[in-house]
């Protein structure tokens, strides 16, 4: 198979997106199974694509492992051209590889959640695979504007699916909410292209193309890389939900569960993990934005975690469990572990859009209950999805053995010994760890152990979900467990391919940073390496105490769900300001709201009222006013009388002879 | 120019105004059409009085096409006088003012 071929993994998307799109109804008359028939087909066959190119790039040896297919040019501007082109490197590769996977899975999960809903079945899978074609534009593109519109493509599929059931005005006002909050942050990444090429083209590099921006980033002033740096992940905060623009991930569950699943869990949110691990070269040259990104990552952990808690929405808590994942991939970036931020991008796709899968299995199963107060003891009755959830559970909270450990093991390992890691950040990391553990199996506890809370009339409905939502998930299940396997760190004895195949689209950003820091490069990496395998004892070390910290939060979660149940109200109770301030999410909608909003609603309103009302539309309609003035005078010469206009008539021929007469 | 030239002129003169101003202030639209053709009438001998102290002829060429567009002219208004008093009982002219903004 070709490297010239990668066209073929967007196009197939892009193709389900024009059939079912334009003919969708027709065909959904004729014979309904047709369209998942296409829409699946299409990102099955971006997948074995993908699969194709992948193999072929792992043929080559790890230096040649980057080509750039230039397709066609796109905007051309004097001396300014972009084309729209795909790179393929061991990272664009990655990130491809899972969103197809899992996007394919995810698409066959679809089927059987939504064959019986009442909207409609093509609109459905149209926006689905306009996702996936997004998506994968935004991975696989070789330049920043490309991969704008990528990210751009992403987010309006996130607001049409948030927004599916648009008849219930939540899901409208949630989409919206979505789609303006990513405004924000596209907002100022695209201030961040523009910059970087208006800085560039001062230097005669009237390019946005990644591998050319990233040779000249020396180009550029410290100064300037920090606040483009800045720029970018304020976007990527808007569009991975992080502080400050996490807000409307928890809202998007409005959205169908296989959606959240897909959008909102497996591979959008990531969009900006991949964004800044790609700018790799750039944040590297830029110390005090790598500090930013790790420090907020590990806040949004710790917050996003602290509030999941207190939630009773069963996808409410898995929204805050993604933002707070997120935040340790954030972290991992931020503390200079690229490969192991998106290792965790990795696991936590297979076993984040299981637990999203579940949970939808669980809500189709329950008539569409998400409260998980009304569920409990559907572990007999739900046996595949018991058994699966409590994989992606395990493999969520980190338990030794399953694809969340090692992922999430190589970036605390990172934040506790890298160049920019730091024991504040590591430890808001383990505290997270073991907060994660707690809140994750209090849904487990709540939704499968104990009796049944729900309804008679909902207990006999309830029942396990049908095979195209099953297989996805036991497929899942057994990439959450084996998954892992594929990074064992080397202190495990583990060879970590993810790092070592990714290292070649890393190494370059290290090997600048460490010129710019004054040093020659490769013997300080090759010193830190050699510090590293001496301290491999104390990696286990800091892995067997996260584990403990682990099986306390079960263990507290065991007590307070499923020994002594009355507990957690007594503990609410007590502290009823604390139970309330996370039960409403620390109150930082209101506080946006309060802040933000209500002061830019005001000004609109003035703009509104005092400038368009007033002074725009006043001065068009004075203008109409004077002339209608103007011609209300003069119509009362023109009375109609034919003897008027013969007196007017004399006068005139008067005047003229007068004229002649006496003034020539 | 002589005496009795002056005359006819004073005539013609006279007979205008009394023509324009039955037009400007009577109402029946009769007789502003009959102060019109007084007025035409002025003027055809004010031609014939010029045309004869200069003697030539093209006054009294001016004077035949006058008579002749006047004609016409008597015929066409007539009609409409008419079809005016046929749609609205009157030929006033101050009923008449359809003809503005």
């Amino acid at each position: 198979m070709k490297f010239d071929l990668v066209w073929l993994i967007p196009i197939f998307p892009l193709a389900g997106v024009l059939i079912n799109g334009l003919l969708g109804r027709r065909i959904e008359q004729k014979n309904k199974s047709l369209v998942h028939w296409i829409a699946c087909g299409a990102v099955g066959l971006s997948f074995v694509v993908t699969l194709g190119l992948f193999f072929k790039l792992l043929g080559l040896p790890a230096d040649k492992r980057l080509y750039d297919f230039a397709w066609f040019p796109w905007i051309s501007s004097g001396v300014f051209h972009v084309g729209v082109g795909y790179q393929i490197d061991p990272l664009s590769m990655f990130m491809c590889m899972f969103v197809t996977g899992v996007g394919f899975l995810i698409h066959v999960y679809s089927i059987g959640y939504m064959w019986h809903d009442e909207g409609s079945y093509s609109r459905y899978f149209t926006y689905l695979n306009l996702f996936m074609f997004s998506m994968i534009t935004l991975v696989l593109a070789d330049n920043f504007l490309l991969m704008f519109l990528g990210w751009e493509g992403v987010g309006l599929c996130s607001y049409l699916l948030i927004s599916y059931w648009f008849s219930d005005l939540a899901n409208a006002v949630a989409g919206k909410k979505a789609f303006v909050t990513n405004r924000v942050g596209d907002f100022f990444f695209a201030v961040g292209i523009l910059l970087l090429l208006v800085h560039l083209g001062a230097h005669g590099i009237w390019s946005l193309n990644f591998s050319v921006v990233f040779a000249h980033a020396n180009l550029l002033s410290p100064h300037l890389v920090t606040i483009i740096c800045l720029l970018f992940f304020l976007g990527c905060t808007a569009k991975s939900a992080q502080i400050p623009l996490y807000i409307w991930l928890p809202d998007a569950m409005a959205g169908p569960t296989p959606v959240s699943a897909l959008i909102h869990a497996a591979t959008m949110v990531t969009a900006g993990v991949y964004f800044i691990a790609r700018c790799n070269v750039l944040y590297s040259m830029s110390p005090f934005a790598m500090e930013v990104v790790a420090t907020v990552g590990a806040l949004s952990a710790l917050l996003a975690a602290s509030i999941a808690v207190t939630q009773n929405d069963i996808k409410k808590v898995l929204a805050y469990s993604t933002v707070s994942q997120l935040g340790y991939m954030f972290l991992g970036l931020g503390v200079g572990a690229f490969a192991a931020g998106l290792f965790h991008v990795l696991t936590h796709a297979f076993f984040k859009a299981l637990l999203f899968m579940g949970a939808g299995c669980v809500i189709h199963g329950m008539g569409g209950e998400q409260d998980m107060r009304n569920m409990g003891g559907l572990r007999k009755r739900m046996p595949v999805t018991f058994y699966t959830m409590m994989i992606a559970t395990l493999a969520v909270i980190g338990f030794p053995g399953f694809a969340g450990f090692f992922s999430k093991d190589g970036i605390l390992w990172e934040t506790f010994s890298g160049a920019h890691g730091s024991y504040i950040l590591w430890l808001i990391a383990v505290l997270t760890a073991a907060m994660t553990a707690f809140y994750m199996f209090r849904l487990i506890f709540m939704t499968f152990f104990n009796e049944c809370r729900a309804s008679e009339e909902v207990q006999k409905h309830i029942h396990e979900a049908p095979k195209t939502m099953t297989v996805p998930l036991m497929v899942l299940a057994a990439l959450s467990i084996f998954g892992g396997y594929i990074g064992v760190p080397e202190s495990l004895g583990g060879s970590n391919l993810v790092e070592r195949f990714l290292r070649p689209v890393f190494g370059l950003g290290k090997d600048k940073l460490l010129q710019s820091a004054g040093g020659p490069g490769l013997i300080h990496r090759a010193v830190s390496e050699t510090a590293a395998h001496q301290s491999f004892s104390t990696e286990i070390q800091l892995m067997f105490l996260t584990a403990m910290m682990v099986l306390a939060g079960i263990f507290a979660a065991y007590m307070l769900y499923m020994k002594k149940r009355s507990v957690p109200e007594t503990l609410a109770a007590n502290n009823p300001s604390f139970y309330r301030l996370l039960l409403n999410k620390w109150y930082v909608d209101e506080l946006y709201e309060k802040v933000f909003i209500n002061p830019l609603r005001s000004i609109s309103f003035f703009l509104w009222k005092g400038i368009d009302v007033v002074v725009i539309d006043g001065m068009v309609n004075s203008t109409a006013a004077f002339f209608m003035k103007c011609g209300s005078a003069w119509k009362a010469s023109q009375s109609g009388y034919v003897q008027r206009y013969a007196v007017s008539f004399l006068v005139g021929v008067f005047v003229l002879i007068a004229y002649y007469m006496y003034v020539r | 120019m002589n005496d009795y030239q002056s005359v006819y002129l004073a005539l013609s003169v006279i007979l205008f105004s009394i023509g324009a101003l039955g037009v400007i202030l009577r109402k029946d639209a009769i007789v502003v059409f009959l102060c019109i053709e007084i007025m035409l009438g002025a003027v055809n001998l004010a031609f014939v009085v010029f045309s004869r102290a200069n003697q030539s002829a093209e006054g009294l060429f001016m004077v035949m096409c006058i008579m002749a567009v006047a004609g016409a002219e008597a015929a066409i208004g007539l009609a409409i006088f008419v079809l005016l008093y046929r749609k609205t009982g009157t030929i006033n002219i101050d009923k008449f003012n359809l003809l503005k903004w």
